[in-house]
């Protein structure tokens, strides 16, 4: 056996033992918000905001839910990533840090499932059907 | 470096701030019109204000634009990090120049569309 590839020997010795995966998918993370994020400020923007059946009527619209979807998937796993390096330089001790990830973890997966539910139960809502609807 | 820890800032009160803001938008729609007119009431405008709400609209108010600062900020300076990433703009003049740049273009487009929401709200 040789002694790996010069990657392969330092891999997972800096002090977090890990980090080109979580580099390189907060930066992919990045651009899709760049996109989608910037598509559903335009939106909000020019949305009669006041008005149920409108705002419904839009977010009801499949392409219209399916990018907020992936907006979901996207700004949640970046901004997991994002603070999870905030609390790896902010929170010192051992069990109080695992305790921020873990509630991290929690607020991040919960809070998506959350939003992807409400998503798919307005596209789904058999209201936006009705007269009007899209 | 100002420009760095102020995309730590603002990418923190967008994850917390605009996120939990974004869920309960996204609930009161699923939930349907009555719900989604409360949050309306207590986010924006109440046509009969109490003074609970009178307080709530303008803490609201606050929020948002603060949320508009911080998404350009935090998108500025974000493409910025995409640029330097590729090795370039680290000359100290240019790199200067770029952080001042990322801070003018956030005020600057939050003023412009709060002005634009402004101007839609008074002329209907």
């Amino acid at each position: 056996m040789g002694n790996g590839t010069r990657l392969g020997r330092v891999r997972g010795l800096g002090s977090s033992h890990h980090g080109t995966g979580h580099w390189l998918q907060q930066r992919l993370t990045a651009l899709g918000n760049l996109l989608l994020v910037t598509w559903l400020f335009v939106s909000l923007v020019r949305l009669p905001l006041a008005d149920h059946g409108a705002v419904a009527r839009w977010a009801s619209n499949p392409t219209v839910a399916l990018g907020l979807i992936l907006l979901i998937i996207s700004v949640f796993w970046h901004f997991r990533l994002g603070l999870q390096v905030m609390i790896e330089d902010y929170v010192h001790g051992e069990a109080t840090r695992l305790l921020a990830l873990v509630i991290l973890n929690f607020y991040a997966i919960g809070g998506a499932a959350f939003g992807i539910f409400a998503i798919v139960r307005i596209a789904l809502a058999p209201a936006a059907l009705g007269p009007g609807g899209m | 470096m100002a420009v760095s820890i102020f995309h730590r800032i603002t990418g923190d009160g967008l994850a917390i701030a605009g996120v939990l803001l974004f869920l309960w938008w996204l609930c009161a729609i699923a939930a349907g019109p009555e719900a989604y007119a409360a949050f309306v009431a207590c986010v924006w405008h109440d046509p009969d204000a109490g003074s609970f709400h009178q307080v709530t609209n303008i803490l609201g108010k606050i929020v948002l634009v603060g949320l508009t600062w911080a998404f350009f900020q935090h998108l500025f300076s974000g493409i910025r990090h995409l640029v330097l990433d590729t090795g370039a703009g680290y000359e100290l003049k240019t790199n200067r120049l770029w952080s001042i740049l990322v801070f003018v273009g956030a005020i600057l487009s939050t003023a412009a569309v709060w002005l634009y929401i402004a101007k839609e709200a008074l002329h209907g």
